[in-house]
């Protein structure tokens, strides 16, 4: 199975490519023998040690995975039979023998299980779900969930963490630690949530990836390089929920989701690094593969392939994921963004309203409104959500709001609006474009209606 | 099996203004827990409701005051001690506890035992 010895340059890529692709698997996979995170991510560790040198000497296995996981099992085995007496003491990571609907192997012995494994041997059950499930369990902080999915998830450093949410390392590690502190002191389960909780626990799964995802977008600062990672870690967890959950259609809408917004990535800034409005892009440059991809992906989801029977609970309705995904399919197909097909975005953006009620939603759906029913429509739909108080200090909504009075001529509630849109930003390019507007409605003509 | 303590905090004000069905209900609502945290797998080791915090005195530094440790507008108002698989469960049998004018608090149990 395993070849000549290999130069060492390679053994390092393909240990570094192995920590990359595989490390959710095996921290899964060895958690559950050695039912405690932090011992399972110091043999984990210890395992990616151990590859530089077995693999520089006997060759890259096979199956890099099943080896690294054989050996950060037989270490965690090793380091219970050490503490066997002192860690039957400690708060162990619970991990029940029967598991509602996770369709994983129940009852199976860990102890056996890494003892006879053999490190060329494919089946090793999977337990990323789990690992998901746990790292992003309601009873911790959003917060901690998504340093948590980073960490033990794609097994980014603690100071690599800190540095993408502009945080201080000694910060990021204690609210690493306090969270995983409360997993074994609270006994946070290690399993797939069953099917009356999944629906919950799943949006709060997808919401963890979209903020990773969203955080890497649009950081207001910190280095580019680091952003560039979030978002591809994003991707990729959206990816492999997707490979491990292929009946749940909100995963496939996230990945869509991500997929169709990330196509956009080269052209949403302009050489000035100012935001560019969605008209103003270049939509030669948008990826075509990943447009493709969402698009197949979200009319799949939209189809409703689901899961679960139809009908119960309202959970044959698509979600917010999906509908947001289909939202931006929509301006992903226009060929321009005079060509945006409107009347289908307005009923999307009704559907959202519905399955997401949120303000912001709200928002974006009567600046559709105003595109199929004119500026007069889309302004009572505003003042409806400025009404509501919920966005008072949200820059979008007076800028939005001044948009239309300015397109009904209304040119000095114009002015009036993007002044307070101003007041309420700090970013410079922003802030010139809402003073370049402020100047056109001032030197415009009389107030019309 | 792990303990938890579920802490049950509730407005007191709107026990003083309820008349006497509201109290009945409460009653009866407890009865029904007992039993339903049985048919869950669960078990009641230990519980009680408490007098008002009107009733409460605080030590602090040795020095004896009137009151409870912190005022709230939710205080303290009953517990209990149960016995569950994980916080999962846990929580699924905290969420039938009765707590009509606020919510529940659940708190693992330290194990001291391996405290010598």
């Amino acid at each position: 199975m395993t070849g000549d010895p290999v130069p060492d340059l390679d053994v390092s890529a393909a240990v570094a490519d192995a920590h990359r692709r595989e490390w959710a698997f095996v921290l899964a996979a060895t958690a559950r023998v050695a039912r405690d995170i932090d011992v399972a991510e110091e043999c984990v560790q210890d395992a990616y040690v151990a590859a530089l040198d077995a693999w520089s000497r006997q060759g890259v296995p096979r199956n890099p995975a099943a080896w690294l996981t054989t050996t950060a099992r037989r270490r965690a085995l090793d380091a219970q039979r050490r503490d066997r007496i002192l860690r039957a003491k400690l708060p162990l990571l619970i991990e029940p023998g029967s598991v509602a609907g996770s369709g994983g192997p129940a009852a199976d012995d860990p102890a056996a299980a890494g003892e006879t494994a053999d490190p060329d041997e494919d089946v090793i059950a999977d337990d990323r779900l789990r690992l998901v499930f746990t790292c992003c369990h309601p009873a911790l902080a959003r917060e901690a969930q998504v340093a948590l999915t980073l960490r033990l998830v794609c097994g980014l450093t603690t100071a690599e963490i800190a540095q993408a949410f502009l945080v201080s390392e000694p910060t990021m590690a204690a609210r690493v630690t306090r969270a995983k502190k409360k997993i074994s002191a609270a006994r946070i389960p290690y399993r797939v949530p069953g099917p009356a909780e999944l629906p919950d626990r799943l949006d709060a799964v997808l919401t963890v990836v979209h903020l990773l995802y969203t955080t890497g977008h649009t950081a207001p600062a910190g280095p580019d390089l680091v952003r560039g990672d979030l978002v591809e870690r994003a991707i990729g967890l959206a990816r492999m929920l997707r490979e491990l959950m292929p009946d749940e259609r909100e995963v496939s809408g996230l990945l869509a989701l991500l997929l169709l917004t990330d196509a956009r990535r080269a052209t949403r800034a302009g050489a000035d690094g100012r935001l560019l409005l969605l008209q103003e892009q270049d939509r030669s440059r948008w990826n075509r593969a990943a447009i493709a991809e969402g698009i197949g992906l979200v009319t799949g989801a939209l189809r409703g392939r689901t899961g679960r029977p139809p009908g119960a609970a309202g959970l044959d309705r698509p979600g917010r994921f999906i509908l947001q995904a289909a939202i931006a399919a929509v301006h992903a197909e226009a060929p321009s963004y005079g060509e945006t097909d409107w009347p289908q975005l307005l009923r999307l953006y009704g559907e959202l309203l519905k399955a997401w009620p949120t303000p912001v939603v709200a928002l974006n759906r009567a600046v559709v409104h105003a595109m199929v029913a004119g500026p007069e429509a889309g302004l009572a739909d505003i003042e409806g959500v400025e009404r509501d108080g919920r966005l008072a200090g949200y820059r979008y909504l007076p800028a939005a709001k001044a948009d239309l009075l300015r397109r009904l001529g209304r040119h000095q509630d114009a002015a009036r609006a993007y002044r307070i849109a101003l007041d309420l930003t700090d970013n410079d390019a922003e802030r010139a474009f809402l003073a370049g507007r402020i100047t056109e409605v001032c030197a415009g003509p009389a107030d019309g209606g | 099996m792990t303990e938890y303590l579920i802490l049950i905090y509730e407005r007191e004000s709107d026990y003083a203004e309820a008349g006497q069905e509201v109290w009945e209900a409460t009653g009866r609502a407890h009865g029904r827990f007992a039993e339903q945290v049985g048919e869950k797998g669960g078990k009641i080791l230990g519980g009680n409701a408490l007098q008002p915090t009107a009733t409460a005195t605080t030590i602090r530094d040795d020095v004896v005051t009137d009151g409870p440790f912190v005022e709230t507008k939710e205080a303290l108002g009953g517990y209990y001690l149960i016995e569950a698989r994980d916080l999962d469960h846990a929580l699924e049998i905290a969420k039938l506890c009765p707590a009509r004018f606020g919510g529940v608090e659940v708190r693992p149990i330290m194990d001291t035992s391996g405290m010598g």
